[in-house]
Order: C-alpha cells, then sequence, then structure tokens
C-alpha cells in the first residue's frame, strides 16, 4: 500500500486511543509499524517525538502537506521494537535514550552504544517496569573511528571553559580544519522522566519549567497545555494572552543575549556587552511586573497566576520602544562590519535538506529554510489572533541565523505592542479537574518547538510524562555544520545553534 | 550606526548602572565595593572564580552571566570568572550534582589550588531542590565536595550571588576551616 496519501488517510483503518488530545492516537501491531517505516520512505512525514512509556514506544507525526498531526504507538513484543533511525535519523540518540531507560531494544539501530547512561547511575533502565541491575561501572565510550593520514584529536569537556553547560566534544582534526565532531552528552541528566511520575500537576509543573531554565515559560506552557489537553479544560482567554506576552519577553531575553554572544566568540565584546545591558533590562522589568526575572512558575495549568497592571503595561511599552531602537542599532553596526562578518558569513553551513530530514525546528531550522514555526502550525491561542510573520534565511551559516534573530526580535516586539494593546479582560484561572487522560502540546520555545506528552491518572496524578526540547533534532546538525571549518570557529557555530544540554540531557 | 559613533554615544552617556526607572532597591554598587575591599585584605587584589555546572537547568548560569555584565560589573571589584580550575580560588558549583557529573566536578576540585572555597549555588546545589530523591543525583553539592557557602534561590538573584560572596569572605577572613584547606 505504498504511495502518496495523507497521515490521516494511512492511518484511518487502524484502532484510536480515547481520550488522547487535542490530537488522535493510534495503536499499531508490529506488522502496522513495519508498513508505517516503509511509508516514511515517500512520504513527507516530520518526526515529532519518540518516547516510550512502559512496554510501548509512541512516534509522533506531522504531515507536512496539510499539518495534521498523529501519534501513533506500538506495544513491545519481548521488549524489542523496530527502529525509526534509518528512515528518520532523528530518531537515533531518543531511541537509544529509551534504550537506556526503559531497556526497549531499538531493532536495527546501527548505534549499540549508551546515550544518556554512563554506567554511573546505581540501577539500570530506570523507567522500565521492571528496573535493571545495577551497572558494571563507568563506560568507556567508544567513540567513532576515524582512519586517515596526519589526523589528531581534541577532547573538550565535560567542564567547559565559560560559564555554559557541560558535555564532551570529541574533535578529529586534519591541521586546523575539522574533519569530524563528535558530540557525547547526558552529563546532566537529573531523571527528570522518572521524578515526575507520580508528581501532582503543581508539583510536575514546577519541575517542567526547570527542564531548560531559559525556556522555563515555554516549557510551563507546554506542561499547562498537555495537562489542559489531557483533561478537556480551556484555560480562560486573558490567561492566553498573558502566556504569550511572557513568552515573547523570555525569546526577546533569549534572542538578544544570543546575538551578543555571537559576536562575542568572534571577539566583538563591545556587542555582548551592548546585548547583556538590554536584558538585563527586560529582566528586571519581568522582576517588576510578575516577580520573577526569568518568569518561572508564572505559568500554571488552568492559566497563569500573575496579571499585568497599568504601571505594568506602561513599563512594558517604554521597554518595546527602546529595545526595538536599540536593537536595530545594533544590527546595523553588525552590518557595517564587515571584519564581523568575515567570520560568520560562510562559517558554519547548515543545508536546508538536512534541516529538513531532522525535522529541525526553531532559529536553527528556520536559518535554512525550514518555516516551521509552532505558533502558526499547529498554532495555539493566543497566536491564531495575532498579526505576525514568520522570518526565514535560506543561507543556513552562522551569518544566517544571527539575522533569524534579529528579525524574530522585531517580530517578537511587535506581538508584545499588540498583546498589551489588545488584552482581553476576565479571569486568568481555571481549576482542572481531578480526572485522568492524555494529553499533548506543542509550543514555541526561543529554540524551537517542545512537545510535550502526559498521561494522568483517575486522580489527577503524573503518569508519564515526556519533554521533547527542540534541541533534539539540532545538535546532531552541528556535528554535520562544523565539517570543514577551523577548529577556532567552534565556538561561532556552537553559539550560534545554542541547543540546550540540560534539555536533552533530561 | 558605525561603532565610533555608537562608542562616543557611550562615553557621554556614562557607566551602565542600573539607576533609571529599573533601579535596583538594593544598592548593588554598595554591596559590590564593600567586596572588594574584602577582597583586597584576604587575597591581595582579586578573587577568581571557576564556574562548575553539575547538572543545572541553566537558569542558574543566566544570573551569573548577568553578574559578569555590565551592569553588576563583577570585575570592577577584582572579581573575575578564570576558564581554567588551576587558576580558581573559588569553585562556583550549580546543579544538584547528577551523578554523570559528579567525577568532573571532583576532579575539578582537585585541580584547584588551595587554599580554596566552594559555594553551591542555587537550590538544587544547597540541597538537590526539585530534583531532590531522583536516582540520576547526588542531592547537593556538600554530597560531593566541602561546602563553604551555599547560595540559596531558584535562582539566586545577582544582587544574592554578590552578598554571597561577601559572607564567604566573612568566613575566609575569621580564618574558618576553608581558610586554610
Ligand atoms: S536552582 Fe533553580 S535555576 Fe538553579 S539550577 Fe536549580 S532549578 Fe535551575
Amino acid at each position: 500500500m505504498l504511495g502518496n496519501m495523507t497521515l490521516m488517510e494511512y492511518l484511518s483503518g487502524g484502532r484510536a486511543v480515547a481520550g488522547h488530545r487535542p490530537w488522535p492516537r493510534y495503536v499499531l501491531d508490529e506488522r502496522g509499524w513495519l508498513d508505517l517505516i516503509q511509508q516514511l520512505t515517500v512520504c513527507d512525514w516530520t518526526l515529532l517525538g519518540l518516547w516510550a512509556d512502559g512496554n510501548e514506544v509512541n512516534a509522533a507525526l506531522r504531515d507536512e502537506e496539510n499539518a495534521a498531526i498523529a501519534v501513533v504507538s506500538l506495544g513491545c513484543q519481548d521488549r524489542r521494537f523496530p527502529s525509526l533511525a534509518e528512515v528518520r535519523p532523528a530518531a537515533a540518540r531518543l531511541e537509544r535514550s529509551i534504550r537506556d531507560l526503559f531497556g526497549l531494544i531499538p531493532e536495527g539501530l546501527a548505534d549499540s552504544r549508551p546515550w544518556l547512561d554512563h554506567g554511573r547511575w546505581p540501577l539500570s533502565t530506570p523507567l522500565a517496569i521492571v528496573r535493571g541491575v545495577p551497572p558494571m561501572g563507568p563506560v568507556v565510550y567508544p567513540f567513532l573511528p576515524v582512519e586517515g593520514e596526519s589526523l589528531h584529536q581534541i577532547a573538550v569537556g565535560p567542564v567547559h571553559a565559560g560559564v555554559i553547560e557541560p558535555g564532551h566534544f570529541r574533535f578529529t582534526c586534519a591541521g586546523e580544519t575539522v574533519v569530524r565532531l563528535e558530540e557525547r552528552l547526558g552529563y546532566t541528566h537529573k531523571g527528570v522522566e522518572s521524578h515526575m511520575a507520580g508528581k501532582t500537576l503543581a508539583e510536575a509543573a514546577r519541575l517542567a519549567g526547570r527542564i531548560s531554565g531559559d525556556s522555563t515559560v515555554a516549557y510551563a506552557i507546554a506542561f499547562a497545555r498537555a495537562a489542559e489537553a489531557a483533561t478537556g479544560t480551556e484555560a480562560p482567554p486573558r490567561a492566553h494572552w498573558m502566556r504569550a506576552l511572557m513568552a515573547e519577553l523570555e525569546r526577546l531575553a533569549n534572542h538578544i543575549l544570543d546575538f551578543g554572544a555571537i559576536c562575542n566568540d568572534a571577539a566583538f565584546s563591545f556587542m555582548l556587552a551592548q546585548c547583556t545591558v538590554l536584558r538585563e533590562q527586560i529582566l528586571a522589568a519581568n522582576a517588576l511586573c510578575f516577580g520573577h526575572r526569568l518568569l518561572m512558575d508564572k505559568v500554571i495549568p488552568g492559566g497563569v497566576c500573575v496579571d499585568v497592571t497599568r504601571e505594568g503595561t506602561v513599563t512594558l511599552r517604554g521597554l518595546v520602544k527602546e529595545l526595538r531602537k536599540r536593537t536595530r542599532r545594533l544590527g546595523n553596526l553588525y552590518d557595517d562590519m564587515p571584519s564581523l562578518q568575515d567570520r560568520t558569513v560562510g562559517t558554519g553551513i547548515l543545508h536546508a535538506a538536512l534541516a529538513h530530514r531532522f525535522g529541525a525546528g526553531g532559529v536553527v531550522g528556520r536559518a535554512a529554510s525550514q518555516a516551521g514555526d509552532a505558533r502558526k502550525v499547529p498554532g495555539y491561542p493566543p497566536y491564531d489572533d495575532l498579526d505576525f510573520e514568520v522570518p526565514v534565511h535560506p543561507e543556513g551559516d552562522v551569518n544566517a541565523r544571527i539575522w533569524q534573530r534579529l528579525d524574530e526580535i522585531q517580530v517578537s516586539l511587535g506581538l508584545v505592542e499588540q498583546i498589551l494593546e489588545r488584552m482581553p479582560g476576565g479571569p486568568l484561572h481555571k481549576p482542572i479537574p481531578t480526572r485522568g487522560g492524555e494529553g499533548m502540546a506543542l509550543v514555541e520555545g526561543f529554540r524551537g518547538d517542545i512537545l510535550m506528552w502526559l498521561r494522568l491518572s483517575e486522580v489527577g496524578r503524573v503518569v508519564r510524562c515526556h519533554p521533547r526540547d527542540p534541541s533534539w533534532f539540532q545538535w546532531p546538525l552541528l556535528e554535520a555544520a562544523i565539517e570543514g571549518n577551523i577548529v577556532a570557529d567552534f565556538p561561532l557555530c556552537n553559539k550560534s545553534f545554542n541547543c540546550s544540554y540540560s534539555g536533552v540531557d533530561l | 550606526m558605525s561603532l565610533a559613533r555608537l562608542l562616543f554615544r557611550e562615553l557621554l552617556r556614562g557607566p551602565r548602572t542600573i539607576d533609571g526607572p529599573l533601579a535596583d532597591p538594593l544598592g548593588i554598587e554598595q554591596l559590590g565595593i564593600a567586596l572588594g575591599e574584602r577582597v583586597r585584605e584576604r587575597l591581595g587584589r582579586s578573587l577568581r572564580i571557576r564556574e562548575v555546572d553539575a547538572g543545572s537547568c541553566n537558569g542558574c548560569e543566566l544570573e551569573i552571566q548577568a553578574v559578569n555584565g555590565p551592569v553588576y560589573d563583577l570585575e570592577r571589584f577584582g572579581i573575575q570568572f578564570v576558564a581554567s580550575p588551576r587558576h580558581a580560588d573559588v569553585l562556583l558549583v550549580t546543579g544538584p550534582v547528577s551523578i554523570n557529573m559528579s567525577e568532573a566536578l571532583l576532579r575539578t576540585y582537585v585541580a584547584t589550588p588551595s587554599p580554596k572555597w566552594v559555594v553551591a549555588m542555587g537550590d538544587c546545589a544547597v540541597d538537590g531542590g526539585c530534583f531532590a530523591g531522583s536516582y540520576a543525583v547526588l542531592g547537593g553539592v556538600h554530597h560531593a565536595l566541602p561546602v563553604d557557602l551555599t547560595i540559596p534561590g531558584c535562582p539566586p538573584t545577582p544582587e544574592k550571588l554578590l552578598s554571597g560572596l561577601l559572607a564567604l569572605l566573612d568566613v575566609a577572613a575569621e580564618g574558618g576551616p576553608a581558610a586554610i584547606r
């Protein structure tokens, strides 16, 4: 039955699970899963996420033709499931994580090395129905062999030189040129998914806001929306607008800092200093208007727990005006500096086809022609009521990722203004009924689309929660983008991707 | 706008301290000066800090970056973040100490010359915070290293971070255990 058909047509004959919202979930048998793998070779269905739940594996897919979204599930026979990595390479690290955490074996996955499990935890397969025995001790991680003349290796991390998150980078170089970069992550693994289980919604929401602290608002919205979907609740209109207000402030703070930090990695520290000042103005305004500099715990399931006062509105309007003026000025300055662009133009090119293959979203994807933005597709309130464009750049280099951020800064400033102008009145919160169900959400953080999947028990506790950070589909692309560049340009490339460590280590 | 014009504008404007409409009530300037004097008493002119992320959510790192920026400008008081533990007097540790980072943390500590101080920054580093009880974390820096000072908060504000370092100097000036380690 291979052929061009839509995702929904393909799944229509399958068994749909009741109570999975807002998108359907279909249970496949092993035959069906193998058929799906065949189908994926010919259809433009993007893998949005892949996670296990007990003995089941779930894959979320989006049909790029019509934006339909569905989850497909397979109950594993003998704790094995056919790997999707051959047809969707973005699945590889997710499958290695499933093997580490659940003990479910992805059959056909070429890479047999562990990913999150470094052999140090007091147990193995911590999320499996039957937990594994303690490991034998730290694993010696076999990096991929590289053969050739006069190659040398540079090992960096997990403790880096700057104030950044920990991870290991293994460079193989020919002279100054990087022949291969291999990432090894997992150092910040905190057992978030296992820790979520059994928590109340309020406790779990707090945790969700700490999966990647720089995206706390986006994660909290994703969790809240998943909880609301699972229980069939709709947050009040004003809550949606308040969420978007805080989400855009978070995006602004991060994009501005990233822009400065990328320039700083090309030794132009003036830009970082300027951007840090601007960012500080946002964080100070956050503290003043909402009571927390990073806006942690302000979005809760059912709504929000802060309001914006009249003085707050005035403060934020002033902030937007100031930011618009000064970010434009800094953008012009960047545009005016050939010596800086000499470092960024043509550096770390990510090809559009590869970005598409991995389903990369966010700045990384959009700076390589991928137009995806969860605020538009699938879309969620209040963005369907707001007037904004999603900028895209085709070049895929560091320069494009800088302009992508600069353009998105202007879009977000416009959004904040619209939101302040048109914010509806009414309540800020609606209680979440105590009931079971399954919910999923896609929310656009500053790095890209965050997927949150949640299953609640009848008494309203978390049974299973899986957060999928956008960086899962961006980290592997960094390995490709750096190839053929010089080692000295790695910080520049890395910063222009700015992937989350904590978000993917979980 | 050209760089020269921007620089000139900044020069005329003066330092970017955070007065103005979004002024900080705690008086960061004063805090910073007090800290600088004690640093000079104890360590001559400078205190060098090596930051170690031991599994933080990266929220704490954001506030460290803020302290490093022109608004709080830690460096004008002689305090500087350094790239290598071998150049450091203080390890500033964030995160609940993920087990996967525990060896790297220990090695960083060993690489830091004595006398040295360990500061646990953020609720996670203090007692595991909201990750306490997970199989994958030790649940606080004190489970891995002797901690001289804790700075709670999630994340601690830049003001708290500054006043925390001041408290560290109190401990060090009294010749407590930290001073002889
Ligand atoms: S204390 Fe809070 S901000 Fe700091 S690492 Fe822990 S959760 Fe993140």
